[in-house]
């Protein structure tokens, strides 16, 4: 029995779970509590050493033990990962090492505080993000988590503990966690600890019992950690009877729309739909719809949507802005092609007769929305509000500073309407009072009007609303009796005034509405004009170098930006690209945040979550489950690139590039395909060309070698001599055939190095024909070539056997004695060498079929060759730049010809003569 | 008289071919001596006083041109290359260390026994002693000494580079010349890397002595290596 072919079992099932390891995704373990200082590091920490006791690789990648001696001792046996050191104004932060943690591989790694904000400068600027790519290389990962951090949870802690938390940790990460530990502890346990100096250093420990450790704050605190982990044992139960197919549970599935707008209600509605969303297990849906009206407001606000949207998408949610006039009818289109089942959305902001006069959604909906309940939100306290927009406003600066950017060339245009709009004014003044006396009053008042549509026809809303104004006051002051006076004597003219007022207000805002939705279908008309001319032109690209200088020259007219598109080597490394750059190019992307994208498939870099410290953004290219490359845009101005509309115009963007780049790497492998599959005929066809070709001489020459080597005497002398001149003739046409099937095998293998120099064209065709020497005597050979000594650029040699092959062919295809004339024709850029003949010419339709290679006219004949002579005149030809062709002679027989172009002026010769 | 038979080395691997040039050779009344290796022919070479070499350039040991650049240390025997086809840059190398002529694999006994010929000959009578200083070839006729060209009975202008081209071909009649080496001696070790003017002076000088230039008779090309005048 031999014992070393028989692996171990253990070692086995060992060596099958490390390959495992390696393909799956890491697992989450959260330590998940009330409040700081219930001991959820000290419980981690503690799993930590039980792991390690069953033998497996644990360290720490950080820990916070808020100097409590008893998490401190259980610390010191573990591996402790150390902390890179970041500098940032003047101060060392210590952050978690991500790059030393995934060099290092540990199969468990702790760290702390999953809530945390990384400092400025890291890779993301949250700590779950570490994690999740900690997890996404495979390592499992034990962290602590307070309930106040959860994202879902940010209003509700507001409320009972009276502040509000930055540092929150989207509701993904929890409920994608594999394990959740709660850790809990009675709030009079926390108080005692707390005062024991157990949770914080005694000073520190006072603030912190009068501010937060409250109580009432730590019972309803407990109470939500409580409720989070029993709501996630729920969901898992549900999981698990989905997993085993007990369904009569589930009907149909529910999708949620939540509606936002801009106002500070959007951020609490996106919150509360997500936990309806989870609570439900349904889909969510957050949708913004821009209306011509919506969109004239100021840039702050409609930042603010973004970023809510933006919150919407960590939270799980999918996002959209829909651009539509009414807002009704685009969410009641939207629900329907989408299934949506249920609506969410702020309670109506129009009170009272406006909402009666004006109408609101809300009520719109409810009539029209058949089988889609809605939910309405309330508002909080207005006081509430003025807080919430502040906070608002400053977060939004936190994360997206170049999003502030604002236009000032549109300011002067506004100030600009303004005094258009007095400027009009006036003159309408002036005019009535030129007409004052010849006409009616109510004439005038027309005057008045005329001006108000007209500015509300060029400048908008609010010129037109004040010429408005100003127009009523003109002509009451001026044309109502008493005159030079707001005073009015009769009271009609008070109706006449308000009619002229209303009718005024009315005309500014219908043309305004015209003028806005104008200015939308213009908009429209230009993104689809842009992507058009992108996608005509990328449809033209025909290699990938093409693609990338269409690509990058339309996202520059676009976005304004500089940009490039890099691609992954061989071995899925982003390299720069060798292509030359153009204007529009961007040089010097970092290629390290690049090969991040690559690898995650998420963009990355400014106004992004990851490495927003970088200049340029990354977004990935991905034609569905394939990587292509990375596009690198470097914006001059954010809002160009992450405003709703040119985000989706973006995505169309990469879309169409995706597209492009896949259409061209399929035509590429279908044709390295074709190319196969001709090599494989190729093959054939030589093998079975070759075998017979050189089987036949070589039948000659066995046997007539054998019957004079087994002589014994009989053979006459001229017996021998005869069988002696066959092994010679055979021999060497044998040899023929090998050179021309090497000949043309180096050719198609591109190893023929072309060594071209000047040569009078004379000396080519007399090199040629001496070679021939007398096997052309009886042939008249005319050489007709242009005067003067011509000079070609070319490899000799190999143009020689060109020639060669075309008159070995004459010889051997045209009757004996019949005339050959050779010619050559020059041009400034080309010259053409002919050999003509008189012979039985080329049949129909197969000047081509000729230049293949193993084609015969005639088949296997004892004069024929192997077929490759003309092959091997064609792939020389082609070698050199040039064409050759072969087509029947006026008068009989045929012409074989070809063209070479001239590469180079002919070199200065300084003449004796 | 044994005595007299030319000594020729054969320096070549394969001994088929060893073999065949023995046989054939030595009934053309030549003393062969074979070598398996390229030092082992320079040795022999040496020993033997040899009258000529026939060496193949794809040796084990030692590259063929080396061979050549070895014996022309010390002597001025002819040396004639077997080589593969298609190996012109080889080739060349060879004649530019000093070989006199080169077949190419397969080859005929009768081209094998006129190149050895030609070889002998060189070796034996310089050209420069012609008899009363004149070259002749067919119709052509040089006098060296008056530096007058004939053909037939009509005299030929010749410019002055295409005189002396025409000597330095007279020179080595027979023997095929590189490139390379026409450049050097004609216009000087400068000139090398320009043969287009070597080509478009061959061809001045084929109008004027041939009678179709494109078909000559005298001033022959050897494709993609040099030139030599045929005897």
């Amino acid at each position: 029995m031999s014992s070393v072919a028989r692996p171990d079992p253990d070692e086995l099932l060992a060596r099958v779970e490390k390959e495992q390891a390696k393909s799956r995704r890491g697992h989450l373990k959260i330590f998940f509590g009330a409040a700081a200082g219930v001991g959820k590091t000290f419980a981690m920490l503690q799993a930590a050493h039980e792991r390690r006791a069953e033998n497996l690789d644990v360290i720490v990648g950080l820990v916070e033990t808020h100097g409590r001696a008893e998490t401190k001792a259980l610390l010191e046996e573990l591996e402790v990962l150390p902390p890179k050191q970041i500098e940032y104004r003047g101060t060392v932060l210590r952050e978690f090492d991500l790059d030393a943690a995934l060099k290092r591989r540990p199969s468990i790694i702790l760290v702390d505080e999953l809530a945390h904000t990384n400092a400025p400068g890291s890779r993301h600027p949250k700590r779950w993000q570490d994690i999740e790519e900690l997890l996404d290389a495979g390592i499992d990962v034990y962290t602590a988590l307070n309930v106040q951090h959860l994202e879902s949870l940010n209003d509700d802690i507001g409320q009972i503990a009276g502040i509000r938390i930055w540092e929150t940790v989207p509701d993904t990460v929890f409920e994608e966690a594999d394990e959740v530990e709660l850790v809990d502890l009675p709030p009079d346990e926390l108080l005692l600890r707390l005062r024991e100096g157990k949770v914080y250093l005694p000073q520190q420990a006072q603030e912190a019992i009068r501010n937060f450790f409250r109580k009432g704050n730590l019972i309803a605190l407990r109470e939500l950690a409580l409720r989070q982990t029993a709501h996630r044992v729920d969901a898992q139960m549900l999981d698990y009877r989905e997993d085993n197919a007990i369904r009569e549970v589930w009907q149909v599935s529910e999708r949620i729309l939540v509606c936002i707008g801009p106002n500070t209600l959007a951020e609490r509605l996106v919150r509360a739909g997500k936990r309806f969303a989870v609570s439900l297990r349904a889909d969510w849906i957050v949708v913004y719809v821009e209306t011509p009206e919506l969109q004239r407001l100021p840039t702050e606000k409609r930042d603010a949507v973004l970023r809510v949207l933006r919150t919407a998408e960590q939270l799980g949610a999918e996002t959209t802005t829909l651009s539509s006039p009414n807002l009704s009818e685009a969410i009641i289109k939207f629900s329907s092609e989408r299934n949506v089942t249920k609506i969410m959305m702020g309670k109506p902001s129009r009170r009272g007769w406006r909402r009666f006069v004006l109408g609101s959604v809300v009520d719109t909906l409810i009539v029209e929305a058949h089988n889609i309940n809605i939910y309405l939100l309330g508002s909080p306290h207005p006081h509430r509000e003025e807080e919430e927009k502040l906070q608002l406003t400053t977060r939004r600066k936190e994360v997206l500073p170049g999003l502030l950017q604002r236009s000032k060339t549109r300011k002067k245009g506004y100030y600009l309407g303004y005094c258009w709009a007095v400027g009009v004014t006036l003159i309408c003044a002036v005019l009535a009072r030129l007409m004052h006396g010849s006409f009616e009053q109510s004439n005038l008042a027309m005057i008045f009007l005329l001006g108000v549509a007209l500015i509300a026809a060029r400048f908008g809303r609010g010129p037109s609303v004040l010429a408005s104004v100003l127009g009523v006051l003109v002509f009451d002051f001026f044309f109502v009796t008493p005159f030079h006076s707001f005073a009015v004597s009769d009271t009609q003219y008070l109706v006449t005034l308000s009619a002229m007022l209303i009718v005024a207000m009315l005309i500014s805002n219908l043309t305004a509405n015209v003028r806005s939705q104008a200015k939308v279908a213009a908009h429209r008309e230009r993104r689809a004009a842009v992507l058009y001319a992108m996608s005509k032109d990328l449809a033209a690209a025909e290699s990938e170098a093409e693609i990338v200088r269409t690509a990058v020259r339309h996202m520059h007219v676009e976005f304004g930006s500089r940009n490039a598109i890099l691609f992954p080597d061989a071995n899925g490394r982003i390299i720069y690209p060798n292509e030359r750059s153009i204007p529009e190019s961007l040089a010097g992307a970092d290629l390290s945040v690049a090969q991040w994208v690559f690898d995650h498939n998420e963009m990355a870099g400014q106004g992004t979550t990851t490495l927003p410290g970088t200049k340029a953004i990354y977004f990935p290219i991905d034609a569905g489950n394939t990587m292509l490359g990375v596009l690198v845009l470097e914006p001059v101005n954010l809002r160009r690139v992450f405003l709703p509309e040119q985000q989706k115009l973006l995505d169309t963007f990469l879309r169409l590039i995706a597209q492009a780049l896949s259409r061209i790497r399929l035509a590429d492998q279908a044709k390295t395909v074709q190319l196969q599959i001709e090599t494989e005929g190729l093959r054939n066809s030589l093998l079975s060309s070759i075998s017979h070709d050189l089987r036949t001489p070589l039948a000659t020459i066995v046997g007539s070698a054998s019957t004079l080597a087994e002589d014994d005497g009989s053979l006459k002398a001229e017996d021998k001599i005869e069988l002696s001149r066959a092994i010679y003739d055979e021999a060497r046409r044998m040899s023929n055939l090998v050179s021309n099937i090497l000949d043309m095998a180096r050719l198609d293998a591109g190893m023929i190095q072309l060594h071209k120099e000047w040569y009078p064209l004379e000396e080519i065709i007399g090199t040629v024909l001496t070679r021939f020497g007398n096997r052309t005597s009886d042939r008249q050979v005319k050489v007709t070539l242009p005067p003067g000594i011509p000079m070609i650029y070319v490899d000799a040699v190999m143009i020689e056997q060109v020639l060669t092959n075309l008159l070995e062919n004459a010889l051997r295809y045209t009757p004996a004695g019949s005339p050959l004339e050779i010619t050559a024709e020059m041009s400034a850029d080309w010259v053409e060498i002919s050999l003509a003949d008189r012979g039985p010419g080329i049949p129909a339709g197969l000047e081509n079929r000729l230049f293949e290679k193993f084609y015969r006219l005639r088949e296997e004949t004892a004069q024929s060759g192997v077929g490759l002579g003309l092959a091997i005149c064609l792939a020389i030809v082609a070698v050199h730049g040039g064409s050759i062709r072969a087509h029947n002679r006026a008068g009989g027989g045929a012409i074989f010809s070809f063209l070479l172009p001239h590469e180079h002026q002919p070199p200065e010769i300084v003449h004796e003569e | 008289m044994t005595a007299l038979k030319p000594k020729i080395i054969v320096i070549e691997d394969d001994p088929p071919i060893r073999r065949f040039l023995r046989t054939a050779l030595d009934t053309h009344g030549f003393e062969i001596f074979e070598a398996a290796t390229g030092k082992q022919g320079v040795v022999e070479a040496n020993i033997r006083k040899a009258d000529l070499i026939i060496l193949d350039l794809g040796l084990p040991d030692m590259d063929g041109v080396s061979v050549v650049k070895a014996v022309r240390a010390w002597s001025e025997m002819p040396i004639i290359v077997l080589s593969a086809r298609s190996a012109e840059a080889h080739k060349i190398e060879a004649l530019d260390a000093g070989a006199d002529d080169y077949l190419t694999k397969p080859f005929g006994l009768g081209e094998l026994l006129a190149r050895i010929r030609v070889a002998l000959r060189h070796a034996s009578i310089p050209p420069e002693q012609t008899e009363a200083g004149v070259f002749m070839t067919g119709n052509l006729s040089v006098d060296l000494i008056n530096r007058r060209v004939y053909n037939g009975d009509q005299e030929i202008h010749l410019t002055p580079i295409q005189y002396r081209l025409l000597t330095v071909l007279i020179k080595h009649a027979g023997k095929i010349l590189t490139h390379r080496q026409i450049l050097k001696e004609v216009w000087g070790p400068n000139s090398i890397e320009s043969p287009h003017y070597l080509r478009i002076y061959m061809s001045q000088l084929r109008h004027k002595l041939e009678t179709d230039p494109a078909q000559p008779k005298y001033l022959l090309t050897e494709s993609g290596v040099g030139y030599w005048l045929k005897v």
